[in-house]
Order: structure tokens, then C-alpha cells, then sequence
């Protein structure tokens, strides 16, 4: 038999969607986990920002900075968009408001009239090249033991690494700050924290902001060895990221990074079991069956950990088992 | 005149009687209504709370004294009316803006903050952390320092009421009666000028009520002014200063809470909403009385005794 699936399951550590993922899912946490904020349209925030970054690379010619800047400043954008409306409202306001929103972003940008711009349902190519050319890696093959990469697969999979590592570190310091005080304050009881004098809509909006962006810009990461396809970034990416926060833990900064590990070397290590398992007709299932009957392994894995460790992997006990 | 007001300071301008006003008022609403649907929740002509002092909100379930509340700060908007604290308006001002103009209030339903540390919910009440701010935040040199007075300030405030040995606990770990303090003294982490304490004794285990209402004395000492809303008739004869009645939306009597009992218009409050009291009957007033403590208990009494002499 071979057992090649392992190293390439393992390899997911350094794919740019796991990073970008647990950028993305990083976002997702400040959001649900510490503000208590239920977006469903991360994938939107995802899909802004990556469009933002893509379209003034590819079709403006924009340096990297400013690429970065659109990516950054179209997520914020899309936060105040979002926001402004809802977030004055009850809280399942803004959860509709985000799952349709992330929709409607989908299906605009695959609108034929706007093809040329957006690539339609093919997607946009070639944003690397403003990335690539800052790679001062020599030009040679690198060897990791779970994978051999050229320089420019190790550029991204070391900058990706670099950004959610200083991303979550500023999490974990805006957390343990009066700031991360009062978002925690708003998930508890937003009418406590108001009647304490702080302006509870401007913090979401803060929050909405900061979650979003980092969903913008794990994009980035993700589509720069890649291409940028709009159906990536449907309501299931979205859930996704729900399940990776869950499983990590959606109260801690670790958790959504390990979580997006966990979730895409489970998967890939279902996948290669699983076929191990059909081409050599140990389960009697056919190998376009195999897709869905890793997410239904998936399901389950997650539905075990929901019932013996509610917090996730890192989460807190305490908090869980208050909360319960 | 009462005979009270020779003993307590006089703090009404005129007769007590609904709307009366004070000689030092903090707090002036005039004609605040709010309807929900076709039913009057709240229609205050005009109060005035006394500035220093213990107000009492008092009155039946339903009579309103909740939303007044909200209206009041914030967290509910009236359909007319306007008020002012202490000559500032505050109609239309958000609820956390009202807080900092120091106008600050407890709720009927505790909302302690279940999971954050109790050092953490009163650390929430203060003011003037700048490390509240986005930017400021990122760098714990720039709130250390403020970090540290507020949480002196809390631990003093803890240790007053007897939850220092709590801080580091989670606060859905308190029991309801803690929750309770706890609320009341993160509220007073922003030194408030006014304190609106919506039913600060509702689930208060009976031996913590009496350092509750030291706590309440005390905030009047430190110069806070007090406005609650409490079933409790113990508490209000006890501390209150003045006591304002509320039924069905409206103010119906005002007065010192030594003689305000013996006004019919409270009676009739109460009596109004005690749908199971036989209206007319000697002994449906009897109970109701003996509920709120009315000195008209004694009166009602002899009554009874006068109509059915072998009664006694
Ligand atoms: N949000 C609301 N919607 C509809 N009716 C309400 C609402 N809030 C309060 N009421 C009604 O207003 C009246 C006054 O309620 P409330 O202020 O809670 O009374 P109290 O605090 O004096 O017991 C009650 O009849 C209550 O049912
Ligand atoms: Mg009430």
C-alpha cells in the first residue's frame, strides 16, 4: 500500500488555504467569538477583499502596497455597508443581512457585464507578480521533508505564515486591552456595557471592521500562488471557518490557527485513507463517493467534539461550561 | 403639613402631592408618555428628583416604573416629554452618553456579565481608559498606569461589598443576591451623580439586605444621589427620603415615606392592581395595606372592628 497521503496530508500545514483560512477564521473568531457578532458572510468579506486586491493588480497595474491598501480599505468598506444598518439592531439582523450580502458578492462579480473586470465565473489569474518580485529567495529547489517547494511556493508559504503570526498576536494583545474588555462585555450583555457608558454600536462596527479585514487579506494569501475563484467563496467557506473556529476554540487567538490545520490535514487524510481504502475495494464505495463521505467524517469528528469539548481544543472549560 | 417634615429637612416646594417641586432638583422630567400599542405604559406629567438624596420609586407590577427607567436613560425612546439633569437636556441622548454625563443605572434583570471575571465587570464601569481606544490599546505602556488606579478603585469598591474574595471568579459563579451588589457597585465604578437602581433587593438573600442598604446610605454620605425602584417596604421606610408613587403609567402621590402611605391615592394604586381583592370590602383594603405598610392599617382595623363588633 502507499502511504504517500501522509506526508501530503501533513503538507497542508504549509498550503497558503490552510494560512489563509486561519487568517480568515482569526477574523471570524474577533467577530463570533469575542464581540459575540453572528456573521454568516465571511466568504464576502473574503470575496471583497480578495476581488479589491486582485482587480487593481491585474487590471490597473497597482503596486503591491497599494493593492494591499484597496484590499484593506474594500473590506472596510464592506464592513460599514454591513454594518451601518444593522449593527443598532438585534443581533440576527446582521447575521441575514452578512449570508445574503456574501451571496449577492458572489453573484455579481460572475454578472457577464462586469466580466471583463472581474473574470467572470472563471476568476482572475496573475496577482503574483507584484508579490513574487519582492521573493529574495535564490532560485533553487527547497526540500521540507513534507514537500519540495520552488522559491516562489516558499516565499508565500513563509510571508502567509509571518502575516497570521503578527495578526495574532495583535489579536491577542487588543484582547487582553480595555478594547478587548468592552467587546467581551458587548458578546456578555450589550445593554450592561451601554448602561456603563460605552458606545457599544461603534465597537462592533470596530470589530466588524478588524474581522473583515483579515478576511480580505487572507485572500490574498490564498490566491497569489493560485487564481481568485469566485465560487470559493460561497456560504460553505463561510461555514467552514465556523467549523474551524469551533473545533479550535472560538475564544482564544490559537484556536482558529490550529483549528485551520486540524480541519485541512483531517481532511486530506480522510481523503487519502479513503482511497487507499476504495482502490483496494476495502469499503464498497466508489471513489466520486469519496468526496462527500469526508465531510460526512468530518461532521461527525466535529459533532464528537461538540458533545465532550464544547471550548474547543484550546478554549477555556470554565467559560464553556458557564455558558451552557 | 406632616409632622415629619419638622423632624426631616423639607425637601418639596409647597404641599407633597404629585409633581411637586423641590427646592434642589437634579433631575426634571415634564411630560414624558410612552405607548406601546394602545396601552399608556408611561405618563409623567412632572417630577422632580431631590438632589443628595434617596428617592423611592414605588408602585404596583405593570405601573411603569421600568420603562420610566429606560426612558429616562436611554434604552427606550419616549413618544413626548423631556427631562434634564441637572439643567442639561438628555431627551433623545443615547443610553451610553447618558451614563457618562453620569447618570448611571442597575437593571431589574441583573446583567452581570457571566463571562468575564468580577475584577473584569467592575474594571468595565470606570472612566477615562484610554486603552478603551483602537490605537491605544495596541500598546500597553500608553493604559498601564490607568490600568492600575482603576483597578485600586474596584478592589475598594469589592472589599466594601464584600466581594474581594470573588474578583478573580467568573461572575456567572455569583449567586443572584452577589450579582446584585456587583452590579450596583460596578455602576458606581464612574462615580455617577445620579444612581437609578431598578429593584436593587429582588432575589437579594435576606441576610445581605441589611448591608445593601448601608450600601445605599453610604453612596447618599459620598454625595450620590439615589433614585430606586423597590417592592420592598422595609427598604424604603428605612432609607428612602422621599418616595414617589407610580400607578398605571402615572405619578399619583408624592411625599415623606413616614406619611405618604396614608394617602388614599396609594391605596387605591395598589388596590387597583390586586384584581383577586374584593374592592369593597373592609378586609381586601386591610391586606392590601398591610402589604405596603400603610399606617392606615391601624384605621382600617378599627373600621372592621366598628362593623362586625363580635369579630374582636
Ligand atoms: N417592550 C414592551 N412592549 C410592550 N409592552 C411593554 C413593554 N415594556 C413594558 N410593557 C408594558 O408596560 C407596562 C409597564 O411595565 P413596566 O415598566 O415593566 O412596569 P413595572 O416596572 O412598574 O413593573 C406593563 O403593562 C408592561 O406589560
Ligand atoms: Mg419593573
Amino acid at each position: 500500500m502507499d502511504f504517500n497521503f501522509i506526508t501530503l496530508a501533513l503538507s497542508q500545514i504549509l498550503e497558503p488555504q490552510t494560512i489563509g483560512y486561519a487568517l480568515a477564521a482569526l477574523g471570524l473568531a474577533v467577530h463570533f467569538g469575542f464581540t459575540g457578532l453572528l456573521n454568516f458572510g465571511q466568504a464576502g468579506f473574503m470575496a471583497v477583499g480578495g476581488y479589491s486586491f486582485a482587480i487593481t493588480t491585474t487590471q490597473f497595474g497597482w503596486p503591491l502596497w497599494a493593492a494591499l491598501a484597496a484590499c484593506v480599505v474594500g473590506s472596510i468598506i464592506f464592513a460599514l455597508i454591513l454594518g451601518i444598518p444593522t449593527l443598532r439592531l438585534r443581533a440576527d439582523y446582521l447575521s441575514i443581512v452578512t449570508i445574503a450580502a456574501a451571496e449577492i458578492v458572489r453573484y455579481t462579480v460572475k454578472t457577464p457585464d462586469i466580466s471583463p473586470i472581474t473574470g467572470g465565473s472563471d476568476g482572475i489569474n496573475g496577482s503574483s507578480d507584484t508579490f513574487n518580485a519582492l521573493n529574495p529567495l535564490p532560485d533553487i529547489q527547497y526540500h521540507l521533508g513534507i514537500g519540495t517547494y520552488n522559491k516562489e511556493q516558499l516565499w508565500i508559504r513563509i510571508v502567509g505564515w509571518v502575516v497570521v503570526i503578527v495578526a495574532a498576536l495583535v489579536i491577542r494583545q487588543l484582547m487582553r486591552s480595555p478594547w478587548g474588555r468592552i467587546v467581551k462585555g458587548i458578546r456578555e450583555d450589550e445593554d450592561a456595557v451601554r448602561s456603563l457608558g460605552k458606545n457599544v454600536t461603534w465597537y462592533k462596527m470596530q470589530s466588524l471592521i478588524l474581522g473583515g479585514v483579515l478576511g480580505g487579506l487572507a485572500t490574498v494569501i490564498v490566491i497569489i500562488p493560485t487564481s481568485l475563484q469566485p465560487d470559493n467563496y460561497g456560504t460553505q467557506t463561510t461555514f467552514f471557518l465556523y467549523t474551524i473556529i469551533l473545533l479550535g476554540g472560538a475564544t482564544t487567538v490559537l484556536g482558529p490557527i490550529v483549528g485551520s490545520i486540524i480541519f485541512w490535514v483531517v481532511l486530506s487524510l480522510s481523503d487519502g485513507i479513503l482511497s487507499l481504502l476504495v482502490s483496494n475495494h476495502l469499503i464498497p464505495i466508489t471513489s466520486i463517493q469519496q468526496g462527500p463521505i469526508r465531510f460526512i467524517i468530518v461532521g461527525i469528528a466535529l459533532m464528537l467534539l461538540v458533545i465532550f469539548r464544547p471550548q474547543g481544543i484550546f478554549g477555556n472549560k470554565r467559560e464553556a461550561h458557564f455558558s451552557a | 403639613m406632616p409632622e415629619s417634615s419638622t423632624q426631616v429637612e423639607q425637601l418639596q416646594v409647597g404641599e407633597p402631592g404629585p409633581g411637586v417641586p423641590k427646592k434642589d432638583p437634579i433631575l426634571i422630567v415634564d411630560s414624558v408618555t410612552r405607548t406601546f400599542g394602545g396601552m399608556t405604559a408611561v405618563d409623567v406629567a412632572h417630577v422632580e428628583i431631590p438632589r443628595g438624596k434617596i428617592t423611592a420609586l414605588i408602585g404596583p407590577n405593570g405601573a411603569g416604573k421600568t420603562t420610566f427607567f429606560n426612558l429616562l436613560t436611554g434604552f427606550d425612546k419616549p413618544d413626548t416629554g423631556t427631562w434634564s439633569l441637572d439643567g442639561d437636556s438628555l431627551s433623545g441622548v443615547p443610553a451610553y452618553k447618558v451614563a457618562r454625563r453620569g447618570m448611571v443605572r442597575t437593571f431589574q434583570l441583573t446583567k452581570a456579565l457571566s463571562l468575564l471575571t468580577v475584577m473584569e465587570n467592575m474594571r468595565l464601569g470606570a472612566t477615562r481608559q484610554g486603552g478603551e481606544r483602537f490605537l491605544p490599546a495596541l500598546i500597553t505602556g500608553l493604559w498601564r498606569k490607568r490600568e492600575t488606579e482603576i483597578t485600586d478603585q474596584a478592589l475598594e469598591l469589592l472589599a466594601r461589598f464584600k466581594l474581594d474574595t470573588k474578583k478573580d471568579d467568573y461572575a456567572a459563579s455569583l449567586s443572584g443576591g452577589q450579582r446584585k451588589l456587583l452590579e450596583m457597585a460596578r455602576a458606581l465604578m464612574s462615580k455617577p451623580r445620579l444612581v437609578m437602581l431598578d429593584e436593587p433587593m429582588a432575589g437579594v438573600n435576606p441576610a445581605l439586605t441589611q448591608s445593601l442598604l448601608g450600601h445605599v446610605l453610604n453612596l447618599k454620605n459620598d454625595g450620590t444621589t439615589v433614585l430606586f425602584v423597590e417592592h420592598d417596604m422595609h427598604m424604603v421606610q428605612t432609607i428612602a427620603d422621599w418616595v414617589i408613587v407610580m400607578a398605571e403609567g402615572k405619578i399619583v402621590a408624592e411625599g415623606y415615606p413616614a406619611t405618604v402611605m396614608a394617602d388614599p391615592a396609594v391605596i387605591d394604586a395598589y388596590l387597583g392592581a390586586h384584581h383577586d381583592t374584593d374592592l369593597g370590602s373592609l378586609t381586601g383594603q386591610l391586606e392590601v395595606a398591610e402589604d405596603i405598610g400603610s399606617p392606615l392599617t391601624g384605621d382600617i382595623i378599627e373600621e372592621i372592628a366598628e362593623e362586625t363588633p363580635d369579630a374582636k
